[in-house]
């Protein structure tokens, strides 16, 4: 695996008011890897999330993501992220293909290259059947994965998710892993927020978020072994014990 | 033991759809109860019959010995219902909201307080904030109590821990056991397998249809034959080539290994030396404990 | 407390909180009522008047003269004949007067610019009646109940109209939606509670609200727009709380349909603001109407109850004029309410 460094922040701060939501978050996250963002409730990761996509304005700190400057090239950052979130933002009315088409383009991907990366994730995701289908018909996994696919199209350096999986059942929750297996297998760096704990043992490395700073960062087994703990439910239970945040 | 829920061959449909298929299933007074299922097993359908507010197709349902559709208005003051997604007044505050649900059902909030002093405490630091203002888990927690308010002998919750971190579903679960201890029936839906195994018995639900029910104990019971954990660096080619070997009747992810499950045929060096052929020089197979998640997946696989 | 009393006191918590509309709510039946009872008139003040003389007389004179004190005209001076076209366009003057004189007796042409249709007529009208009277050819023009043909007359029957529909309608049907879009409603359902007490619940708020919006748009009526006050005030309340609760229960009916809070917002817009605004007979006359759309004017209860409105408090009439108007206000509220209930109880 390269040892790329394709996010790297240092002392990332976002204060609304006299409120600080994000508190000098510092962290660097390589190409292909999974990286985990964990935290309570109201921790900051939203927050945080939305600065390293170039969506929000960072109080002080400073950092790249996907090589671009977070503070002065977020436009070029947008282009080169994909960002899939919980409500999986598709057009429920437009069909399957219509609905990769358009994420397509607006990333400006030729008619070309479009027709042949969407037959390629057909393929894969025997989604063959499904192409004039509007979205709203096909089931919740379904789309889930069609939002995926649509957040990676373009083949960007890095892919957020924001609770990919809320309200997924287990079965449909470990087809969409397997999704994000392979996007990493292919050098995609994704970075994932999640509230299922089990699902942080799927990362690489994870971090875990609470009152806006950053408590526990490491492998799940690191994280795991420096916490005598035997599964990520204790580890987080011990680490966000002393949320103030939140509650 | 007398029976909280008693169904009988329940079945609903939506034109072409059966949202629930010839359901029976029985729940003792006084137990926690799991119900096990993807999205779109049923289990709202079921929850949305057993507080009235659809009625069957076919069959029959009791709950405390009274019948859905007959003595339904009976039935709506035994049983305190919470539904999947937060259904409480956002714009009011935390003692309005309950307030208003104690005058629904004619009680005064301070005659079950014993129930909800527990949930209580820990709302009390806010009585004046709106319900919408509150984190996940709080809102959770009020809902929780608005379903109490009245004193319920049924408590029905649909998945009432979804979306909620790990620290406040545990507390949730610690405050279901609680109530259990006071004499209330609670059947539960979730899709948390770790929730399923805090259960007394789960039922598994898919495509409307119950496929098993039992302790979580034993239903896990027989599973560790013939499965295996398989890691390495390199998790998708690893997943990829297992799923080409012979006898391997399945694969999937499971956290920080892959589940691999086997007919008897299945011996791990082979299928090591395998993997190191294709390439996966660190590839390791080890035996597995099943769990929940692995028999629903047995289950939902076997159902087609 | 009540259950029936907690309802509403939960419905006017969530009124008093939600502060936008409620300021809505209560500022634009003032808002509409002023604008359309000061700003937006159809009287016709400062008309610019130029004139062409051919041979000054003392007929010419004397009518100029009555154009110079006439408080509707603007009198802009005595211009050549081959000049006014240039005037007009340039919109120095609305209208021209050119006076001939052939066998000493004056023949007169009015020349309008009508680019401005409403303006141009109601000048021309203005125009003659003061060449008429002054060249002794009399006609007696009696405006009955609205003298001075003030157009706040006219519009405070069609804003109330307007102004209640939209809000029972869309209020209450809004307010049911969103219950069920955060699933409170099933709440309520699932409780002992009874659905005509829920039903009840949500028009009961918004009936006193209604009722509080009728009081400050009769107090601005009778005040500031100066419409005559009378006993008939008494029927004016009477038929307008018959027309509440028929909004009311349109809003009920469009909650059983409407499943999202957008979707009954679009429904109570599409079905009742278009169709008031334009076939009420609020700014275009029903008469003036093609028979199909008078007809289908008729199954708009806002049309009747602004023509029974017209009748209570401009004509001033008792009520026995409007009793077609109560009849058909009466039998709708009743098949919408019978209608909208059994939709709402319905069981899936």
């Amino acid at each position: 695996m390269a040892k790329e460094i394709v996010i790297s922040v240092k002392d990332l701060t976002k204060k609304f008011g006299s409120f600080t939501a994000v508190d000098h978050l510092t962290l660097q996250v390589r190409r292909g890897e999974i990286f985990g963002f964990l935290g309570a409730n109201g921790a900051g990761k939203t927050t945080a999330m939305r600065m390293l996509c170039g969506l929000s304005f960072p109080t002080s700190g400073s950092g790249t993501v996907a090589g671009y400057d977070i503070l002065r090239q977020a436009e070029e950052i947008k282009r080169h992220i994909g960002y899939m979130s919980q409500k999986f933002s598709l057009y429920e009315n437009l069909t399957v293909w219509e609905n990769l088409n358009l994420f397509a383009t607006i990333y400006g991907m030729s008619a070309k290259s479009i027709r042949e990366k969407t037959d390629a994730a057909f393929k894969t995701l025997g989604m063959e059947n499904m192409r004039n289908v509007p979205v709203k018909e096909i089931p919740l996994g379904w789309k889930q994965k069609l939002a995926f696919t649509a957040a990676t199209l373009h083949s960007p350096d890095v892919v957020f998710l924001d609770e990919p999986t809320g309200g997924v059942d287990p079965s449909t929750r470990r087809k969409f892993w397997e999704m994000i297996y392979r996007a990493s297998s292919e050098g995609m760096t994704v970075f994932v927020t999640t509230h299922y704990l089990d699902e942080a043992e799927y990362c690489n490395r994870i971090s875990i978020m609470v009152d806006g700073r950053i408590k526990a960062l490491d492998s799940p087994e690191g994280l795991k072994r420096q916490y005598l703990a035997g599964t990520m439910d204790e580890v987080f239970r011990i680490v966000a014990k002393d949320a103030k945040r939140g509650d | 033991m007398k029976n909280a829920i008693d169904i009988q061959g329940l079945t609903k449909r939506y034109g072409k759809l059966v949202a629930l298929d010839h359901v029976s299933l029985s729940i003792s007074e006084g137990s926690l109860f799991g119900l096990i299922g993807p999205d779109g097993a049923g289990k709202t359908t079921l929850y949305q019959i057993l507080t009235t507010l659809l009625s069957p197709d076919e069959g029959s349902a009791t709950v405390m010995g009274l019948d859905v559709v007959k003595d339904y208005r009976k039935l709506r003051t035994e049983i305190g219902y919470m539904p999947e997604k937060f259904s409480l007044y956002p714009d009011l505050t935390v003692d309005e909201n309950l307030h208003f649900f104690a005058s629904l059902f004619g009680v005064n909030v301070k005659d079950n307080f014993d129930l909800i002093a527990p949930i209580f405490d820990q709302l009390q630091k806010f009585p004046n904030r709106r319900a919408g203002a509150l984190s996940g888990g709080m809102k959770q927690k009020l809902a929780l109590g608005c379903a109490l308010i009245h004193r319920p002998k049924v408590l029905l919750l649909d998945e009432p821990t979804t979306g909620v971190d790990a620290v406040s579903r545990s507390e949730f679960w610690g405050m279901l056991a609680t109530l259990r201890e006071k004499g209330i029936t609670i059947l539960v839906s979730t899709s948390y397998m770790d929730e399923a195994e805090r259960c007394e018995r789960i039922a598994l639900i898919n495509k409307g249809r119950i496929l098993d029910v039992d302790t979580p104990g034993r239903l896990i019971e027989g599973l560790d034959k013939n499965l295996y954990n398989a890691s390495s660096k390199d998790m998708y080619p690893l997943l990829e080539t297992l799923r080409t070997l012979p006898d391997v009747k399945d694969c999937y992810t499971f956290g920080a290994t892959l589940h691999v499950v086997t007919n008897d045929d299945f011996n791990p060096d082979d299928a090591i030396c395998k993997l190191r052929q294709e390439g996966l020089e660190d590839a390791r197979i080890w035996p597995a404990k099943g769990n929940i998640e692995d028999l629903f997946i047995k289950l939902a696989k076997d159902d087609g | 407390m009540s259950i029936f009393q907690s309802l509403i006191r939960k419905e006017v918590l969530h009124l008093l909180r939600d502060f936008r509309t409620i300021t809505v709510v209560l500022v634009m039946p003032v808002v509409l009522l002023l604008l359309f009872g000061f700003a937006i008139s159809t009287e016709v003040n400062n008309i610019k008047v130029v004139a062409v003389v051919e041979q000054h007389t003392d007929e010419t004179k004397q009518i100029i003269d009555r154009f110079r004190n006439n408080s509707y005209f603007t009198f802009e001076g005595i211009v050549p004949y081959h000049e006014v076209e240039s005037i007009l366009r340039k919109g120095r003057a609305d209208a021209a007067i050119v006076f001939r004189t052939e066998d000493g007796k004056l023949s007169h042409q009015i020349i309008v610019d009508a680019s401005n249709t409403n303006l141009a007529l109601t000048s021309t009208t203005y125009l003659e009646s003061v060449i008429c009277s002054a060249t002794g050819i009399p006609v007696v023009t009696n405006t009955l109940y609205n003298p001075q043909l003030k157009s706040a007359y006219n519009f405070v029957p069609g804003i109330m109209g307007m102004i209640f529909i939209l809000i029972c309608a869309m209020m209450t049907s809004v307010s049911i939606v969103s219950e069920k879009e955060t699933g409170t409603m099933n709440l309520l359902l699932v409780s002992p509670v009874r659905p005509w007490t829920i039903i009840f619940g949500k028009l009961v708020p918004y009936f006193l609200l209604s009722c509080i919006i009728l009081i400050l748009v009769l107090v601005l009526s009778y005040t500031v727009l100066g419409l005559p006050f009378s006993f008939s005030v008494i029927n004016v309340i009477w038929v307008t709380i018959l027309y509440v609760i028929l909004a009311l229960a349109l809003g009920l009916l469009i909650s059983t349909i409407a499943s999202t809070q957008v979707s009954a917002l679009l429904v109570s817009g599409v079905m009742f603001m278009i169709p008031v605004v334009l076939l009420s007979g609020m700014i275009f006359p029903v008469e003036n109407m093609p028979l199909a759309l008078q007809w289908l004017s008729c199954i708009i209860p806002a049309r009747w109850y602004i023509s029974a409105m017209r009748v209570l408090m401009v004509q001033q009439l008792p009520i026995g004029y409007v009793l077609t108007e109560i009849l058909v206000l009466s039998g709708m509220t009743l098949a919408v309410l019978v209608l909208a209930i059994k939709k709402f109880n319905a069981k899936k």
